[in-house]
């Protein structure tokens, strides 16, 4: 947006005063941005009809960078919350979105990441139905920090539990690991590497909506391996319930380059952050239907089965290697730090 | 990912393993140096398909583990002095006498953790009002991009620039793991990268000296399960030679122009390793013509009283002398979120290895 069409470069104070330059910020980009029925309102919240049970999913989004190679921080706003109520086995449907801008952030920024949560809601067939704007000093936030809750109908089929989990019960992902992590990571501060490797973020809400219509109580559990990675996931579920997790390692699907910088940068693909990832528990008799229907999508089209849950070791998530060595997978402690040599 | 897709071919690997069972008469104490080939050996699993009589045992090969508090203390005193201190990643959990570096940095220390030490150079460049110090830690392969700091921060001519030095080498604490009464290593498996740059020329001696087979290796399943079968097949034959599993990595001289930097910057002198003591003649100090760059100088700092946690046996674990699980506190007061010693920080070191993977906590 250039600046006689908004009258300023950069987001200052007074756009989080509450006062003129709120209004105008709110009038020009905003409102103007999601022209729906609900903001249109313009009062405190919406009011919305639901009938049925429902999913509510929250989550803040820090990212640094905040564009990166494959989306930005607003998509990944939209994304990452659309997708935890999918993960309930719920039909996203609404979305709350608060801002919070450090001053100084330019206003093309600003704008770019609105319009890209608008574009991705749009995707996602959800709409913005209430939101914040504040504006922090400088140095007290880091260009822009985002919330967002969604709102979702429950699937008529869904019956979402670990509880529903049994020995035999096999696991399936829809693609490949690691590649959202690796993607900012080759970006950050001081660590930029050359790579082509893009951030695979993107909604499953309509993958996992097809997986229930399908198949509903046999699916038991959906689960987005995002920080603390596919390990993070796995040793969170075994842990609560009573089987144990087994994994092969030969079939988990990482891509060539996703590996090599993994391999760079001494970090394990397991523990590594994703975005258009999901994990699913299945019964073991619709496992193949569960990854061949995947396959079709284009969201799914690295799907496998990557193991089973177990009477083994119980509440321990163990990965096996065609060496017919194993070794467990437990939770990261703090960060994931790069090693010396 | 050529020279590693080809190293982590499992068929190949268990054609190894078959022949050392094959091979082995006796039992044998096999010690790997490098906490990265400690990582490889649980991480894949080897541990568990090794035939009983050849047990392995965890060298001191992890340079977080073997920096000593003293340091780490200084570290964090220079962070709460205002101090920008840069260093690599798992050294900033590791505890110090009364917190970690990143607990000082929580604390409001200005913190970077970086891959290169280039890059505290840039640091330095980019803020001339204040001091920054590279955390120099680790053996002889991380020597020489340390060194090349040094040497770019005169060529640029930064004032603000100095290295804290904690480098170790290897031959000495092999010669000092010899030397000590309750050794029990029949045989050594040569830590490869470091070998990469300093070559193996000095390990004949040493193999000759104590009559003991060292096998320069490298650090993927194939490495390591070669790397086993010729000290093996070494021992079972009695004879004691250096051999070069790691040919594709390591030469006899190694790599020249690293080793020239090296020496151009340091100096051999004594050293405490964490856990061990004082070895003599054991790691790298800055030369005279660079002692500008030495922080212990420029920030002018005591020696303080190391505090160590009493029931942590982390010598006798670097030391090749007990396993981690061997240790009482093991998983139980010790563990990576609490750790009461460096080798339950790392990666490279056994104990975070054995938490982490091992099989022996899954029974």
């Amino acid at each position: 947006m250039d600046k006689t069409r908004f009258g300023y470069e950069i987001i200052n104070l007074g756009h989080g005063s509450g006062g003129v330059m709120t209004r105008e910020l709110l009038d020009r980009i905003i409102f103007k941005i999601f022209d729906n029925p609900f903001i249109q309102e313009k009062h405190d919240g919406s009011i919305v009809t639901v009938d049925g049970e429902m999913a509510v999913s929250t989550d803040s989004f820090v990212i640094s960078p905040i564009f990166f190679r494959g989306g930005n921080i607003g998509e990944l706003a939209v994304n990452g919350t659309v997708n935890d109520v999918a993960m309930c086995g719920a039909i996203p449907k609404f979305l709350s979105l608060a801002f919070i801008v450090e001053e100084g952030m330019k206003i093309d920024d600003f704008v770019a990441i609105v319009k890209s949560v608008k574009a991705a809601a749009d995707k996602s067939g959800v709409q913005v139905i209430t939101g914040d704007t504040k504006v922090v000093e400088r140095g007290k936030g880091d260009k822009i920090f985002i919330n967002t809750t969604g709102f979702g109908k429950v699937h008529s089929k869904a019956r979402i539990s670990v509880r529903q989990i049994k020995p035999g019960d096999k696991i399936i992902i829809n693609g490949n690991l690691a590649q959202h992590g690796m993607a900012i990571m080759s970006e950050r501060e001081g660590l930029e590497f050359e790579s082509t490797i893009e951030s695979d973020t993107t909604n499953l809400n309509f993958i996992v909506e097809k997986l229930l219509d399908e198949f509903g109580h046999h699916i038991k559990i959906f689960r987005d391996p995002t920080r603390g990675g596919l390990a993070g996931v796995l040793a969170e579920i075994a842990s609560d319930t009573a089987s144990g997790v087994v994994i092969y390692e030969e079939k988990l699907p990482i891509e060539k380059q996703v590996l090599a910088a993994c391999e760079i940068l001494g970090l394990d693909p397991l523990y590594v952050a994703n975005e258009g990832v999901f994990m699913t528990v299945v019964d073991a008799e619709v496992a193949d239907e569960v990854v061949s229907l995947l396959k079709r999508d284009h969201k799914g089209r690295n799907a496998v089965c990557i193991g089973e849950f177990s009477a083994d070791h119980p509440q321990k998530v163990v990965v096996y290697n065609p060496l017919g060595g194993k070794r467990m997978v437990t939770p990261m402690i703090g960060e994931q730090l790069p090693r010396i040599c | 990912m050529k020279y590693l897709n080809e190293y982590r071919d499992f068929e190949a690997t268990k054609r190894y393993l078959e022949q050392i069972d094959k091979l082995v008469s006796k039992r044998w104490n096999i010690m790997e140096i490098c906490g990265g080939q400690t990582h490889g050996l649980v991480k894949n699993g080897i541990l568990d398909l090794l035939p009983d009589k050849v047990r392995m045992i965890h060298g001191p090969g992890c340079p977080v583990c073997v920096t000593p508090v003293n340091l780490i203390d200084k570290a964090i005193h220079l962070l709460e002095k205002g101090v920008i201190v840069c260093s690599f990643g798992d050294m900033v959990r590791v505890p110090g006498s009364s917190k970690s570096l990143l607990e000082a940095k929580a604390e409001g220390g200005d913190l970077r953790i970086l891959y290169s030490p280039l890059e505290a150079v840039n640091i330095a460049k980019k803020n001339p009002e204040k001091e920054v110090v590279f955390f120099a830690v680790g053996f002889e392969t991380t020597a020489p991009a340390n060194a090349l700091s040094v040497l770019h921060a005169e060529r640029i001519g930064l004032k603000n620039y100095s290295v804290l030095v904690s480098h170790v080498l290897v031959p000495p604490a092999m010669t000092s793991i010899l030397d000590d009464e309750f050794c029990t290593i029949d045989a050594f498996l040569g830590a490869g990268h470091v070998c990469a740059i300093m070559g193996f020329q000095e390990y004949h001696q040493l193999s000759v000296t104590y009559k003991t087979p060292i096998v320069i290796t490298g650090f993927e399943p194939l490495d390591l399960v070669e790397g086993i079968y010729l000290a093996v097949h070494q021992l079972e034959n009695g004879v004691y030679k250096v051999e070069n599993q790691y040919a594709r990595a390591v030469s006899e001289k190694g790599n020249l122009a690293a080793k020239a930097i090296i020496s151009r910057v340091f100096e051999i002198g004594d050293r405490e390793w964490r856990g061990i003591g004082i070895i003599p003649k054991s790691g790298y100090r800055l030369t005279e013509a660079y002692q500008n760059y030495d922080a212990e100088l420029r920030f002018s700092m005591q020696q303080t009283t190391p505090l160590e946690p009493t029931d942590c046996i982390a010598g006798e674990i670097l030391r090749g002398l007990k396993k981690p699980h061997e240790c009482q506190q093991f998983g139980t007061s010790c563990h990576p979120g609490n750790p009461l010693g460096a080798p339950m920080v790392s990666s490279e070191g056994a104990c975070a290895a054995y938490y982490h993977f091992s099989n022996s906590i899954i029974k």
